[in-house]
């Protein structure tokens, strides 16, 4: 009843083959029915074969398995169909030429049928009719399908070549078709490419197969470890048609992944056992290296008769009596000649966005094969795509009792790491949050209406009272500008962050602020100035316990990569610490150079920062950069600088007031009411950032023309710069993110009018002159005013003048000149003043200080 | 007195018999459950059944069914289980349905292949008592109980010899499950006697003393280092997403302590190499989650009770007895106020505005959260308790008589460095390690900083201050996940007890102004505690506990009089009240209400918490003139 056609490459094991143990199971590596074929038959004439229907059904009359001419045609050949060849490589005959689907050895694919015994046994539990049903397949037309399944062979196979000829994807955004042709039917191309790299793995999409065939996709969900080895049977048929002279390791095998049955762990439950799922975690722990022996090589001690017993279910059957000799219990085990193949347990955890609250994560063992080890590292965020399967656990070996329990794991069949493109620089789809219809509808709707900013904007943080303008500068950080790749002009990255600094009275809410901020974006990170050192916020190297391998662990603001990086007391941070936020807030990477590892890290983040005065009260007499004492080089790298001060205004402390009552004594629903939920918000801004990339249209651009040179007008008068190109800057990004917010792709004149607004109202608090009232940007950028400048030139003259009335004294008394320039002068002259104008003059080689003399030179 | 209750006794066979008369249509299932639950909201039948906490494991019956007052303490993976499965008998080979819910182990031979078997799935949770449940509380829930079904009729003082033999009637015992149903089982009868009399005599002084062995070296993961009592593996099988961790629950369960359900057997069969699913659990791993069930026992929950306090003095179940009960309790809620303010004044010494600001915190509660902000809370922090080398101890105890659940955190250099804080996820061994600030909500902790010494505190002394400072500030734990924080929310009362201001943050800080100096201060406190009588003792716990749970509420006019009042003391001298301030004044208003018995504030509350808050700014003010130094 073997026909050739029923047989060639099934060694695509099979779980939950239940023949008895002295038959041979299906499961035999190509590698041993070669030989046996070869002892038994000897050679047959190689038949001109269509590859396997059937792959699947479980054979038990194995023997006559070896009658496939296929083997015997090339029998060196598939001893490299082990993965991890622990046999004798010099049986292999060099220089045959291997070309075509049976040249090419077949690999077993342990992900698919393991060893191990699938609690559904049952649907196979009758292999012989399976065998018998897709044997007469052919002949029956095309009317049988696999036992227990509703999988026909023919039809399958067919629908599934046809699928690689013609899928065609027009709208494809994974980078890994990047430099296809998207009008050609793309798996064709993946074929192409298999064919010149000769990685013979196929990566199929579930997606794509449920579209051009639902009831395909269907059959692979449920039936994985049938309707794979069909989809390998048709691929490879497809492949050395097309590619008769290509040469592979081993032949093709198709990876589906992105199944949608599954997206979560925690929604997996006992339907989705044996079916094809996808989840998403993060991998927290790696086991070594397991060699898994596929068929142990047994080797009489009396007459040097060698026997070859597959491993069943985890079990050899040691055979008793040598077959040559009779001689009993004489075999032993040769482990040097026994087959292994690689194995590898991944412990995988949900991952935190996942998790509902107030529950822990839940894990699960996943297991990799073959080529699939040590593709992932513990840290690692992955999608999988494998067969979930549960088997019995026995209490004692020796005991019928069983635990009531299944062992649950993953074989899996497919990794993809989702946190990979971030090392790319292509980003932000890795937060590839999917949106039902319904969800994306209501948040379009909500962007559609007029007043989404201010909504959005009081939203944000409703504990804490008003500071409107804020919310507004949070809340487009949130968002965030156009990210730019100017790298093949030289410029490299622009920043698309903004960053925004707080400053202003203790007590007026802006850890708080800074918290809700924290809670809110998935990938935020929260320090406080005075608990975190340098390493603390960029990366150290430490030496991992287990490997002594020297790892980098890194720290808040490359974990806050395309997320917040919260620093709550940014004044109480040392300045080396302080410094390593300077590359960081503009050039968005931290360069690190330590224990031998040098490298540059991505730290595309915006920077959230709270500080406070230095004489612990805001001094209104004084300048931003006089009250906190930071360093105006950093300063001019926060795109907004706000003030959060105490107002001391009647009308406002009543609002106040009652803003606080009323969040002692409101009911939670009536809060709620009246402000949007926290969720909501949460997407609305995921959203933005995947979907909407503003581009600045004409008319915008020239506002944004408009505003700078206004601004720089506005200094110009006096005879100053008051604004830079860092601060056109800062309006391009803050009008970009205004148009994120309205769901826009284009940046208009309303995005451009809040961004100058904004900007405004930042720079009317924080870079003002006391001394004037004006607004003056040198504070920011040169750490002074333009006034103080004058002011000290000034003061610095009448010094001059005075010491030249006085005539020929080449000393003076220091304190003496002090206060006869006090008593010229009308205005208060500090003793600060004074001495920095005695500065300016020794700067001029005019007089020289030493001690309490001032002398002329 | 309720006689011997088949459901107690053998819930298994009450489940089996649903299952057999059901004909394993699903239905059985919710039949079950309403069933127990039935059974169990009836009037008292809940201190029918011998709970976990107050006797010790070797003296329960297996497979009957127990109480357990636990603590959420972690969550394993949900695992799939034979919900019904084939059985064959190898004498006869004739096959028939069983069910597999709520037991860990099959009975006989299973055929696995069957077409009828039905794979379910169920969750397990880590529980543990409640960490730092008071004594008080114990003695009481041990007092009420009425089980008297303990079987055993020969009493031997050694205990591990007794559990052993227990495990070997229990290994029996399962092979012959359906005698259980059908029969009644001679040797359970004839224990039964014997045991409620001992039971009478022995168990409610038993209970502190640990009876399972101290030596092992298992480690049960309890938050609290010097904490007692069962540990136990919850299988939970409806429902299970409505429990979160450290939820305090009452769990009515069939406990299970089957021999062969402990993980590690050291004789591993050789072939055991070769079955991969065996060799991937690390031993770590199979410790934490197989514990051997006589340290450990397994609890397969039909009914679970979440606890909203632990009071046993106030009713638990949501009746109209316990309004009826509250509305009696508040016509009295006047003196006893009165007369519990004179005790914590005598314990503070003669401070009344110290004793004040303590009642208030010890009323205080979570109540609700916008967005980050926590509302309800009131840190408080006591300076100026350097007294005696001991009088933050006796405080502490005199704090532990009157709340449910407490612990003292003596902040000395060494605890701060070396403790295990936050609670921790352990990947090789799969379980969340437990640590200090895993705590039940209401609990109260007492920072001792009076223990302070000079000294550098090392990395991890840092992480514990600033997560003693987050837990204050947004009462928030983060809890260490290795690859990333999990934030969980709690709801702690935490007592700061320094010599000067804390370096914690904290909502208020009084300094105590003692008025009395007695020579000897341990025999003063322990005189004025011995003075009162347990039934007044009693009406304090009554008292706290129903304060902290009303319901409260400000009125329009209050509303406007306080706005109104806020805007006035601005203008005056708007660096003497800033938001902050007001946010502390509202919720010390609260509690002075509730503390009185009111639900809503009047305009009398607002003047007096004014009044409070007038006399500890001037007292503050002093002692920052006093010692230069106070920043």
């Amino acid at each position: 009843m073997s026909s050739p056609t029923s047989t060639p490459s099934r060694k695509r094991g099979r779980a939950s083959n239940p023949s008895t143990p002295g038959s041979e199971g299906p499961l035999s590596p190509p590698s041993q029915r070669a030989r046996s074929q070869d002892a038994s038959q000897g050679e047959l004439p190689p038949m001109p074969t269509s590859p396997a229907t059937d792959i699947c059904s479980p054979n038990p009359q194995d023997t006559s398995l070896f009658s496939s001419p296929r083997r015997s045609v090339l029998p060196s050949e598939v001893d490299a169909s082990s993965p991890l060849l622990y046999g004798t490589p010099s049986s292999r005959v060099e220089g045959t030429p291997r070309s075509g689907i049976r040249g090419t050895p077949a690999r077993q694919r342990p992900d698919l049928g393991s060893v191990r015994k699938a609690p559904q046994v049952d649907l196979h539990s009758e292999p012989p009719a399976g065998e018998n049903a897709v044997a007469s397949d052919q002949a029956a037309g095309q009317r049988l399908v696999i036992w227990g399944t509703d999988v026909n062979v023919g039809t399958c196979k067919e629908k599934f070549q046809r699928f690689l000829q013609r899928f065609i994807d027009t709208t494809s955004k994974e980078d890994e078709n990047c430099g296809l042709d998207l009008n050609e039917p793309l798996y064709m191309q993946k074929l192409d490419e298999i064919s010149v790299v000769g990685e013979p793995v196929l990566n199929v999409n579930c997606g794509h197969v449920q579209s051009f065939d639902a009831d395909m996709y269907r059959q692979l969900i449920c039936y994985p470890q049938e309707v794979i080895p069909t989809f390998d049977m048709a691929v490879n048929e497809l492949f050395f048609e097309r590619y008769p002279d290509s040469i592979l390791g081993h032949q093709i095998q198709v990876r589906p992944y992105n199944a949608l049955k599954t997206r979560n762990m925690r929604s997996l439950n006992p339907e989705d056992i044996d079916q094809l799922i996808t989840i998403s975690g993060m991998v927290i722990r790696n086991s070594q290296l397991i060699p898994e022996m596929q068929e142990a090589f047994f080797r009489c001690q009396v007459c040097a008769f060698s026997a070859r017993v597959e491993v069943d279910r985890g079990r050899i059957a040691e055979p008793a009596v040598c077959r040559n000799c009779n001689t009993t219990h004489s075999l032993a085990l040769m482990h040097n000649r026994s087959l292994f193949s690689d194995k590898q347990m991944i412990k995988l955890q949900e991952s935190p966005e996942d998790m509902p609250a107030g529950q822990t994560p839940h894990t699960t063992v996943v297991y990799a094969h073959n080529d699939l080890v040590d593709k992932v590292q513990p840290g690692d965020r992955i999608n999988i795509t494998g067969i979930y399967r549960a088997a019995p656990m026995r209490v004692n070996p020796r005991q019928s009792q069983v635990k009531a329990v299944y062992k649950t794991h993953i074989d899996v069949i497919h990794f993809r790491k989702t946190d990979e493109r971030r090392l790319h620089g292509l980003d932000d789809e890795n937060e590839q949050k999917l949106f039902t219809e319904e969800r994306v509808q209501t948040l379009r709707e909500l962007a559609g209406k007029p007043d989404v900013y201010e909504r959005l904007s009081s939203a944000l943080a409703p504990s804490i009272y008003e500071h409107e303008d804020i919310k507004k500068g949070i809340l487009l950080q949130l968002f965030g500008g156009t990210r730019k790749d100017f790298s093949q002009t030289g410029r490299g990255n622009f920043r698309a962050e903004v960053n925004i600094l707080l400053c202003g009275d203790p007590g007026t809410s802006k850890s708080q602020l800074l918290q809700y901020v924290f809670n809110l974006v998935p990938r935020g990170q929260y320090t406080s100035g005075k608990g975190s050192s340098a390493v603390g916020l960029t990366a150290y190297v430490m030496k991992d316990p287990e490997t002594r391998q020297l790892v980098l662990q890194t720290g808040a603001l490359v974990l806050s990569d395309n997320g917040i990086c919260c620093i709550d007391e940014f004044d109480k941070m040392s300045d080396s610490t302080r410094s390593v936020l300077h590359e960081v807030m503009e050039q968005q990477t931290l360069s690190i150079a330590k224990a031998g590892i040098i490298c540059q890290l991505n730290a595309r983040t915006s920077v959230l920062a709270a500080a406070n005065p230095v004489e612990s009260q805001w001094n209104p007499k004084k300048t931003t950069i006089e009250n906190i004492q930071l360093p105006h080089t950093l300063l001019s790298r926060f795109d907004l600088i706000f003030l959060m001060l105490d107002p001391q205004d009647e009308a406002y402390d009543r609002r106040l007031a009652h803003h606080l009552v009323a969040l002692y004594y409101k009911g939670e629903e009536q809060i709620e009411e009246e402000y949007l939920d926290m969720a909501v918000l949460k997407d609305y801004i995921a959203y933005a950032r995947t979907y909407i990339v503003p581009r600045l249209c004409e008319e915008a651009s020239q506002a944004l023309i408009e505003a700078y040179v206004d601004m720089r007008k506005i200094g110009s008068g006096r005879g100053m710069v008051s604004a830079y190109p860092r601060q056109l800057e800062s309006l391009i990004r803050l009008a970009e993110a205004h148009a994120k917010v309205r769901f826009s792709e284009k940046v208009e004149t309303i995005d451009v009018e809040e961004a100058k607004r904004l900007h405004r109202e930042a720079l009317k608090q924080s870079a003002t002159d006391p001394r004037t009232g004006l607004v003056d940007i040198t504070i920011l950028t040169t750490g002074m005013s333009a006034t103080a400048r004058k002011r000290k030139e000034e003061i610095a003259q009448a010094l001059k003048k005075m010491i030249q009335a006085k005539g020929k004294t080449p000393a003076m008394k220091y304190q003496q000149l002090f206060d006869d320039l006090r008593a010229q002068s009308e205005a208060a002259i500090t003793k600060d003043l004074f001495d920095e104008a005695l500065r300016a003059l020794a700067d001029e080689d005019y007089l020289t200080v030493t001690g309490k003399t001032v002398r002329l030179l | 007195m309720p006689s011997a209750h088949d459901w107690i006794n053998n819930p298994l066979g009450v489940v089996e018999g649903m299952f057999v008369q059901n004909n394993s249509n699903p239905e059985w299932q919710k039949k079950v459950v309403d069933y127990f639950k039935d059974k169990l909201t009836e009037k008292e039948a809940q201190t029918w059944v011998p709970s976990l906490n107050d006797v010790p494991l070797h003296y329960l019956k297996p497979n009957s069914l127990v109480k357990f007052r636990c603590l959420i303490q972690d969550m394993f993976d949900p695992e799939f289980y034979m919900g019904v499965y084939e059985a064959v008998d190898p004498a006869t080979k004739s096959k028939s349905l069983k069910c597999g819910k709520y037991k860990d182990v099959t009975e006989c031979l299973v055929e696995f292949n069957s077409r009828n078997s039905v794979t379910s799935e169920r969750q397990t949770f880590y529980c543990v008592p409640i960490p730092g449940e008071s004594s008080w509380v114990k003695e009481c829930y041990a007092r009420s109980s009425q089980a008297q079904v303990i079987p055993s009729t020969s009493y031997t003082p050694n205990r591990h010899k007794r559990s052993y033999d227990e495990d070997d009637d229990m290994d029996t015992q399962s092979q012959r499950p359906r005698d259980s149903n059908t029969g009644s089982q001679s040797s359970g009868d004839s224990q039964r006697n014997g045991d409620s009399k001992r039971q009478e005599t022995e168990a409610p002084s038993n209970n502190t003393t640990t009876t399972q062995s101290c030596t092992s070296p298992l480690d049960l993961n309890y938050p609290l280092p010097e904490e007692q009592g069962p540990a136990c593996l919850v299988k939970v099988y409806e429902d299970w997403e409505s429990f979160k961790l450290n939820d305090t629950i009452e769990v009515f369960g069939i406990l299970s302590v089957d021999p062969a359900l402990g993980g590690v057997s050291e004789e591993k069969e050789p072939t055991s190499l070769l079955d991969p699913m065996e060799s991937m659990e690390t031993v770590e791993e199979q410790r934490a989650h197989s514990p051997p069930p006589s340290l450990v026992p397994r609890l397969h929950m039909v009914y679970a009770l979440p606890l909203q306090h632990i009071n046993p003095l106030l009713p638990s179940a949501v009746s109209e007895d316990k309004n009826a009960f509250v509305t009696s309790f508040l016509s009295e809620l006047g003196s006893i106020r009165s007369e519990f303010l004179a005790y914590l004044t005598h314990i503070l010494l003669g401070d009344a505005l110290a004793a004040e600001y303590l009642l208030l915190h010890l009323v205080s509660n979570v109540y609700a959260r916008r967005d980050v902000l926590p509302l309800g809370k009131f840190t408080l922090n006591l300076s100026g308790c350097a007294l005696s080398a001991t009088y933050t101890e006796h405080l502490y105890r005199i704090i532990q008589q009157l709340v449910p659940s407490s612990y003292r955190l003596p902040m000395s250099l060494h605890n701060m460095n070396s403790m295990r804080m936050v609670p921790r996820k352990d990947y090789v061994a799969n379980r969340l390690v437990s640590g200090v600030l895993q705590l039940a909500s209401n609990t109260s902790l007492f920072l001792d900083e009076t223990q302070l010494e000079q000294g550098q505190l090392d990395a991890s002394g840092v992480r514990n201050i600033t997560a003693l400072g987050n837990l204050i500030s947004w009462q928030k734990v983060d809890y260490d996940f290795n690859y990333h924080q999990m934030e969980f929310p709690c709801n702690i009362n935490v007592l700061v007890a320094s010599e000067g201001r804390s370096l914690l943050p904290s909502d208020c800080q009084v300094h105590l102004k003692p008025q009395l100096a007695p020579p000897n201060l341990g025999e003063f406190l322990g005189a004025i505690q011995a003075a009162q009588a347990p039934s007044q003792m009693n009406r304090y716990r009554l008292y706290l506990s129903v304060t902290r749970r009303m319901d409260y509420s400000i009125s329009e006019e209050v509303t406007k009089a306080v706005e109104e009042d806020f805007v006035e003391m601005r203008k005056d001298d708007p660096q003497s009240m800033s938001a902050e301030d007001l946010h502390r004044m509202l919720v010390v208003s609260r509690l002075l209400s509730l503390s009185f018995g009111q639900t809503t504030l009047s305009t009398d509350v607002w003047m007096k918490t004014k009044h409070l808050e007038m006399l500890r700014m001037s007292r503050i003010q002093q002692q920052k003139s006093v010692n230069g130094h106070e920043p």
